[in-house]
């Protein structure tokens, strides 16, 4: 991705002014983790030309972009799939079974937890709890939470994402991104 | 005491002292000096926000005040706690402080690389004396150390993070010093680092800056990197005339020539005044500065304490003057 | 007596919805409150009512509420803490999926009652699809008139947004969810200054919780004395209980303070007893970091009486036989769960979680960890285990935030009752990969005087 590519479609500007627009006058770093989520969901993840983007629309330094994009685990900034599968691995998911739906789904895809599928559809990651103890084990794609898996489960979901691989965060279709 | 400078008075370690409100406990102690003083890693007087990170100066308050005198529960940083009038505060009379600054100081060395034989810190290392005083020779880590891999910031700065004790003063200092902000830390716990993200130059007139407040050897001058061993300089308080700074600095010599240029620092290792890049990294010529004579160096290095057993150089005062 | 403040309606077909909501009775305590009421007034109730912070501290909220600062023509913010992040823990996310004006009609009291007219939910990044949902209700709210200029003629303004977390537990700490709200990384602030004088933006803030904000709702509608009837002692009103774990009926359930733990568990009103039949091990009653009760004091306290599901009984005891009621993220486990892996399993979560920014927390949760992780599986030593133990106390107490405290609490407690099961560990390497421990033995306990 060079520096030119990088731009929002004009909705998603609108989004980024409505995020904005949520707080007082001079105080637009407030919109920054709002702003880079839409940035991850529409250009797949945060490079550092998309980070540097995000700092222009925001008027703020590339360097306090980077500190908050690198400490948040939700933003990814080396490249992912299409569909993140985030396994929740914490306490209550792990006593219902986590552990075995992890191994499941790996060897399934055959990636190990934190890679990437060949064709680019999957990762897979583990997560820290997600809030969905009593429906454990769970993960999540996008913004959608599977919970109550089974083997069974993890199989159809994969089918599903794998003719669909969409898994957006914010809708991002109703924005015409 | 006056209703038009009220003063409050606090007790540390038994001795007493009376402060402006809004002194912090650790800055009392400094009033009263020596042993009384908890060691500090990341707070800063100069560096607006920093402090509160490191833990070292933890210190029991013992009474709150003399309106409420319950002890405060909890250890409490003396860096970021203002003191109340009749405050009663145990510094090194408290066995709890000792336990848990020992404590500390385990945690900051688990991944501490240990390597002071080849560390151009090691002799004005706070860490160091910090080991020295509350260490224990041995590690109970078994575990392997974290490491990062050496970068350069630019063309005179060195960034050994493995080093880092994440103290934050070298973003507060490039803040509240430079123009633009380049460098910060990333990631968390204890993956955190100090970096630029992409491998960027920092460059500004006072970045040279953060060479100085580092507390340990992770932000290291390239321009004299690996020249000397620091207790082999002679050190002296010189001047030029600067337009950028104050141009009053100290050089670091070794024979008749500048081996490097620092900052003043007092007894805390603080800079008072900052200075410039050009004097700091370019003025590398004696005819390049009015040298004023000695530096006086404080106790608190092992420059002057002799730990290695190194003649100090003769016109080096060996004590602090007190 | 048996009342659901909170979920009454849940079950009401639609009741996210606005109109849905408001049939129900939904927005009656605004109407209340600006008609009828002063926001002293309001603050007045909600100390009566001795409503304590749900989501984990357990600090009385009128009191909280009563410590913000009011310097002349500086705005005042009022945060909702929506970071739901404990492990255990998923109440907060339920009552915004399927009730959300409950929480933005508590958003408004609140707001109200502390002269604040920019009010924010913080929500964690994890629960995009329930901002989504806030955000419909919030236009919904606005559209009705509930907020915006000149709340239904009262002079009252409000304007109120929701704003997104990216992963990370630490920002439920306050004064890190101001950071992150503010946009930089959730580092928690050193304090003093607190956020009741220096919050978001350098202003006055008060922070609670979702289901704290959600409760100031039926007190207002109720009255401050009439919530304070409901529960037992200073464990007033109901909670929110979101259960995890080896049990029949997991889930989050609306419970009055006061009954029994083992109701809680064994009744089919809620849990419907352990799952398969097996027997309790352990609880861990609010939340990953309170600490683990073994089997024998989980449904009695050490002197042999019933324990009960509030502050005080669950707390009954201190840390050397007893926990906390935390943010009631009740987690059960079975015979046939391992306690050094739980350990080993929440100290990664925490050592994950850490900010990084103080030494301690920073270094000492990865070395708990690592430690853990030897004994799990069996490369473990005996001294191991007097070495977590000491990690943890040089950890616990000394830190900036509470993070460090979360993370040694449950290792304190593991080793405290589970010791027997850490010596096992060490002591039958291989044996305890492919075996579990099984329940441990009870201790006696002296009764400590004074």
């Amino acid at each position: 991705m060079s520096q030119d590519n990088i731009q929002f479609p004009e909705p998603l500007l609108q989004e980024v002014a409505r995020q904005i627009a949520k707080f007082p006058e001079g105080k637009q770093k407030s919109a920054l983790l709002s702003v880079l989520h839409l940035a991850q969901a529409h250009f797949g993840y945060l490079s550092e030309p998309v980070m540097d983007y995000v700092a222009r629309l925001l008027h703020i330094l590339p360097i306090e972009v980077y500190e908050v994009a690198t400490f948040y685990s939700m933003y990814d900034t080396q490249p992912v799939g299409k569909v993140k599968l985030e396994v929740c691995r914490t306490g209550p998911c792990m006593i219902e079974g986590a552990e075995k739906i992890v191994s499941y789904i790996e060897n399934k895809l055959g990636i190990k937890d934190g890679e990437t599928t060949a064709d680019g559809i999957f990762t897979l990651k583990t997560v820290e709890c997600l809030g969905a103890c009593g429906y454990a084990p769970m993960l999540q794609a996008g913004e959608k939470f599977h919970e109550h898996l089974t083997e069974a489960k993890v199989d159809e979901l994969i089918e599903q994402y794998r003719k669909n691989p969409v898994a957006n965060y914010l809708g991002l279709e109703n924005h015409g991104a | 005491m006056s209703e038009t400078n009220p003063k409050f008075k606090v007790t540390i370690d038994g001795v007493e002292v009376e402060v402006d409100p809004g002194t912090t406990i650790l800055n009392a102690a400094r009033l009263i000096g020596g042993d009384v003083v908890p060691p500090a890693m990341c707070y800063y007087s100069s560096l607006k926000g920093s402090g509160g990170k490191c833990r070292t100066c933890l210190v029991e308050v013992s009474k709150g005040s003399e309106k409420d005198p319950r002890p405060m529960p909890k250890l409490v940083a003396s860096c970021s706690t203002p003191i109340m009038d009749g405050m009663e505060v145990k510094n090194k009379s408290s066995e709890k402080v000792m336990d848990a600054r020992a404590g500390v100081v385990e945690m900051l060395l688990i991944n501490h690389p240990l390597d002071c034989p080849v560390c151009d810190q090691a002799g004005e290392c706070h860490l160091q004396d910090l080991a020295y005083e509350h260490g224990k020779s041995n590690t109970r880590y078994e575990f392997e150390r974290r490491t990062f891999d050496k970068v350069d910031i630019g063309e005179y700065i060195k960034l050994h993070m493995t080093r880092c004790i994440l103290c934050y003063r070298c973003v507060y200092t490039a803040n509240q010093l430079t123009e633009q902000r380049e460098h910060g830390v990333l990631k968390r716990g204890d993956a955190a680092e100090i970096g630029t993200f992409i491998e960027k130059n920092l460059k500004n007139d006072f970045i040279g800056n953060v060479i100085d407040v580092c507390p340990v050897g992770a932000l290291t001058d390239k321009t004299f990197r690996f020249r000397s061993r620091v207790w082999y300089t002679k050190p002296m308080d010189a001047h030029r005339d600067c337009k950028c700074c104050s141009g009053k600095a100290v050089v670091w010599m070794i024979g008749d020539e500048v081996a490097r240029v620092t900052a003043r620092k007092d007894q805390y290792g603080e800079v008072k005044e900052f200075i410039c890049n050009e004097c700091r990294f370019d003025k590398k010529d004696k005819t390049d500065w009015t040298i004023e004579g000695p530096r006086h160096i404080d106790k608190h290095s092992v420059i002057s304490a002799n730990h290695y057993e190194v003649e100090a150089p003769a016109h080096t005062p060996l004590l602090n003057k007190a | 007596m048996e009342r659901k403040l909170l979920l009454e309606h849940i079950g009401v077909e639609g009741i996210h919805t606005h109109d849905v909501y408001r049939k129900n009775g939904g927005y009656s305590a605004v109407e209340k409150a600006l008609k009828t009421m002063s926001p002293d007034d309001v603050v007045e109730e909600v100390k009566k009512s001795g409503l304590r912070g749900r989501g984990g501290a357990g600090f009385p909220t009128g009191m909280k509420w009563s410590f913000i600062a009011k310097p002349e023509g500086v705005p005042r913010h009022f945060l909702c803490n929506a970071d739901e992040s404990e492990p255990g823990t998923f109440k907060d996310r339920y009552l915004m999926e399927k009730i959300p004006h409950l929480l933005i009609e508590g958003m408004i009291l609140s707001s109200y009652a502390l002269g604040c007219n920019q009010s924010y939910i913080y929500i964690r990044g994890e629960y995009m699809y329930v901002l989504q949902i806030l955000e419909k209700a919030i236009a919904e709210a606005y559209a009705n008139g509930w907020l915006g200029k000149n709340i239904k003629g009262s002079g009252f303004d409000l304007d109120l947004a929701v704003s997104t977390g990216a992963g990370a537990y630490i920002c439920g700490e306050e004064t890190a969810l101001i950071e992150s709200l503010e946009g930089k990384r959730g580092n928690p602030r050193i304090k003093p200054p607190f956020p009741a004088v220096k919050g978001l933006w350098d202003r006055p803030t008060v922070v609670n919780n979702v289901e704290t904000i959600a409760a100031v709702v039926p007190i207002v509608n109720e009255g401050g004395d009439a919530y304070a009837q409901i529960g037992i002692g200073r464990s007033t009103g109901t909670k929110l209980i979101s259960a995890s774990g080896n049990v029949n009926k997991p889930g989050v359930y609306e419970i009055t303070m006061g009954i029994t733990v083992e109701e809680f568990i064994y009744s089919d009103k809620y849990l419907g007893g352990m799952k398969n039949g097996k027997k309790l091990k352990a609880c861990v009653p609010g939340g990953s970091s309170v600490p683990i009760l073994p089997h024998y004091l989980v449904c009695k306290t050490a002197a042999g009486e019933d324990r009960l599901m509030s502050y005080e009984s669950l707390a009954d005891g201190g840390f050397a036989t007893g926990s906390m009621l935390g943010s009631g993220g009740f987690i059960v486990y079975d015979e046939d769960q391992c306690i050094v892996r739980n350990t080993w399993n929440f100290s990664r979560f925490y050592h994950h979680e850490s900010c990084g920014q103080c030494s301690p927390c920073r270094e000492g949760t990865g070395w708990m960890e690592k430690v853990l992780h030897r004994l799990e599986y069996g490369h473990g030593k005996m001294e191991d285990i007097d070495l977590l133990w000491d990690i943890q106390r040089k950890i616990e107490g000394n830190t900036i935030c509470p993070l460090g405290d979360a993370a040694a609490w449950p290792v304190a407690a593991a080793i405290r009752h589970f010791r027997e099961e850490f010596e096992w560990h060490v002591k039958e390497p291989k044996l305890c990969m492919t075996k579990n421990y099984g329940l441990v033995t009870e201790k006696i306990f002296e009764t400590v005087k004074g």
